[in-house]
């Protein structure tokens, strides 16, 4: 039995399809990275599993049990489970850093106050930002924003964690500081999947590569197999592109 | 509840109501049209007139904005006949409607002189326009198209507004609904129906206006 | 008619006028006032059902889209006959007072849903999302993100609301409450001339507005600016 197994699933945007068929199964500890180009449905998979969109057709199982979107329990205990990242890190502009990676721990989960602050302020530490815990996300550039939300996704424990073009919106020099976070993230035990246009970084980290195009998965396998030598053509001219930059 | 609803007295009255709400749209309609020229004179001359004569026009759309029509109606109907001068009530509330649009018509047309830029008149001269042309052609389509909106809201209220000639004994709807109600005591079924006739005089209004926008100023809105 | 007026303007302002004048002004100014909160906290309710999406609770929602288009499309006088009857029909013996508060109330009700509603959908939907995705309740979402970042956005127009129904309430002054407009009334049918009652009663008026609509607007500008800034 697969640890997380995605089949057959299909998406749309209005009319769009934006998901044809996909089928992706994921290992405990994997880290999986989607690439591809852009509008293939990569972010769209990601917001499908944790319910921001609704599939149309097909299954998703998370441990062999299957998650209803439809069914409000079944979504909530989905949602308990994963953590996602967004592109535009969707910090609460009207909380402090602190308070953002706390407050889903205290008021959802309803764990003790003074032990999630304690561990928020490790993982703001961890993170780098161990001097902006009172700061508001307009007196933070982006790559510390993006910071603050990667704390506050690993503050809920979750198992898996989701990770959405988190470098595509920030200035070139921000860039690092995040990819290093990350990349501290995946030295640890930690079922991630990440979806990233950052092909270096993708090599490196990555435990399987999927790449995608027009709603579909067209190839999954090792890094340096799908990266270096792909199969399909769609697959080779994007590598080409992409590596000429 | 001592009072049972009978509609069926009530239904032999709503043409007579319906003529009501053809006689309100008539009064907010001749309002409107007097309250634009006193507009656009007030718009020209906050914009382009002297300190004097900037200070009055500010004094008026001050007094009309913060004191209530109803007040304003009465003011004429009752002391300017102290003055020897004497109106009726459909010529007191004709008048007070059209002071009253006046003050907000100016404010609203300032507005929509200042959007005009500069570059789009300069823009107009090169391209060989007189000032006539101008204006038909680049000025008055872009500033109809700025002030739709503000223009069909203030229409609406004003077709609202209406409602308080009954109180100076004019038959437009509410006058009607009092009329019918002091003969039938059905106060309740006929009140109800005039403020059903009432939200779709304003929804006709919202959509016949939305249609002269989208035809003859391309502005796009909705209703609901 | 000058000559009247300065004739009777030692007789007008006796104590008991000004005091009865005063009074008036102070009852036109709670009516809008309390109408208008109340308005806001019923009205907010029916913004929170307008965007609730699920499916079970479509008649609410319907109930709250109907009552929201209709009271905006009526005129004061005729939601407040209407009260007035409504009250009479059902033999409650109320004070005027009260149904023309309740008819401020129900008007103000659908005023106020719409602008609450205005605002919370300025909030951009990320912000909603991430709610979301963390296992955010409605409410939830509602008092810990979404009030705390819309409510700079609905202040100002609900307070102009509340500022320009202080006008509107000179419509109560035909059912009997004895607000500002019906002083006037009063003054002029007990002899003094029309031109000195209500010309005052017109300078009370805007003693009473100006001020309130001068500081909307500097709230209006001071929140507009600490959108720039951290909060």
């Amino acid at each position: 039995m697969k640890y997380l197994s995605i089949d057959q699933c299909d998406a749309y945007y209005g009319k769009l399809k934006v998901l044809d068929c996909v089928s992706l199964d994921i290992e405990k500890g994997d880290v999986l990275s989607l690439i591809g180009p852009s509008g293939s449905g990569k972010s769209t998979l990601l917001r499908v599993l944790v319910g921001l969109n609704k599939p149309a057709a097909g299954r998703i199982l998370l441990e062999g049990e299957e998650i209803d979107y439809q069914n409000k329990r079944s979504l909530k205990k989905a949602r308990d489970r994963f953590a996602i990242v967004f592109q535009q890190y969707n910090l609460f502009q009207n909380m402090t850093a602190l308070k953002n990676v706390t407050i889903a721990p205290v008021k959802i989960q309803r764990r003790p106050k003074k032990e999630v602050e304690a561990e928020a302020v490790e993982l703001l530490k961890k993170v780098g930002l161990g001097e902006k815990l009172k700061s508001y996300p307009d007196e933070l550039s982006g790559g510390q924003q993006q910071r603050v939300a990667i704390a506050r996704a690993l503050a809920l424990k979750p198992e898996i964690l989701l990770l959405d073009e988190v470098t595509s919106a920030l200035d070139p020099e921000l860039i690092n500081e995040v990819l290093d976070t990350i990349r501290l993230l995946t030295q640890e035990t930690r079922t991630m999947i990440i979806v990233s246009h950052e092909m270096g970084f993708v090599r490196e980290v990555s435990s399987k590569v999927a790449f995608m195009d027009a709603g579909c998965i067209l190839e999954v396998g090792e890094p340096r197999l799908i990266m270096e030598n792909p199969d399909t053509d769609r697959a080779r001219e994007f590598m080409t592109k992409i590596l000429h930059h | 509840m001592n009072y049972t609803i009978h509609f069926s007295q009530v239904v032999e009255y709503i043409p007579y109501l319906i003529g009501g709400a053809w006689i309100s749209l008539q009064v907010a309609f001749l309002a409107f049209c007097g309250g634009m020229v006193i507009g656009l004179f007030g718009a020209m001359a906050k914009t382009f007139g002297g300190v004097i004569i900037r200070r009055v026009v500010d004094a008026y759309v001050s007094f009309i904005t913060n004191t209530p029509q109803l007040v304003q109606i009465y003011f004429l109907y009752f002391a300017l006949p102290e003055a020897g001068i004497v109106l009726d009530s459909y010529e007191a509330v004709l008048l007070g409607m059209t002071l009253n649009a006046g003050g907000y018509l100016t404010e609203i047309q300032r507005a929509g002189f200042l959007s005009v830029r500069r570059s789009e008149l300069e823009a107009a001269e090169t391209l060989g326009m007189n000032l006539m042309q101008q204006v038909r052609y680049v000025i008055l389509p872009h500033i109809m198209k700025v002030l739709f909106p503000s223009l069909s809201n203030l229409y609406i209220l004003m077709t609202l507004g209406t409602s308080m000639a009954a109180i100076f004994g004019l038959e437009e709807l509410t006058g009607r609904a009092l009329n019918i109600n002091a003969e039938t005591f059905r106060s309740i079924e006929v009140f109800s129906l005039t403020a059903v006739l009432y939200f779709f005089v304003t929804v006709a209004a919202s959509l016949t206006l939305l249609l002269v926008g989208r035809v003859f100023f391309r502005v796009k809105g909705k209703v609901f | 008619m000058w000559d009247r007026v300065a004739e009777e303007l030692p007789r007008f302002f006796t104590y008991y006028n000004v005091v009865f004048f005063l009074k008036a002004m102070f009852t036109t100014f709670l009516l809008s006032l309390i109408g208008c909160v109340l308005g806001s906290i019923l009205g907010g309710l029916l913004a929170v059902i307008k965007i609730t999406k699920s499916k079970l609770l479509w008649p609410l929602r319907a109930v709250a889209l109907v009552y929201v288009e209709f009271f905006r499309r009526i005129p004061f006088l005729v939601t407040l006959l209407l009260i007035f009857f409504f009250f009479q029909a059902f033999g409650l013996e109320v004070s005027v007072f009260t149904v023309a508060l309740v008819s401020v109330w129900v008007i103000a009700t659908a005023f106020i849903a719409e602008i609450v509603r205005s605002g919370l959908e300025a909030v951009p939907t990320p912000q909603w999302e991430a709610a979301e995705v963390m296992n955010f309740n409605l409410l939830q979402t509602l008092a810990t993100v979404i009030l705390p970042q819309a409510w700079k956005v609905i202040l100002p127009p609900a307070f102009s609301f509340f500022v320009l129904f202080i006008k509107d309430t000179a419509l109560a002054s035909q059912i009997g409450v004895v607000e500002l407009t019906y002083s006037a009334k009063v003054l002029n049918n007990k002899g003094f001339s029309a031109a000195l009652a209500f010309g005052v009663v017109l300078l009370l008026y805007y003693i009473l507005s100006y001020p309130l609509a001068k500081f909307g607007a500097w709230m209006e500008m001071k929140l507009e600016i600490s959108k720039y800034r951290s909060m």
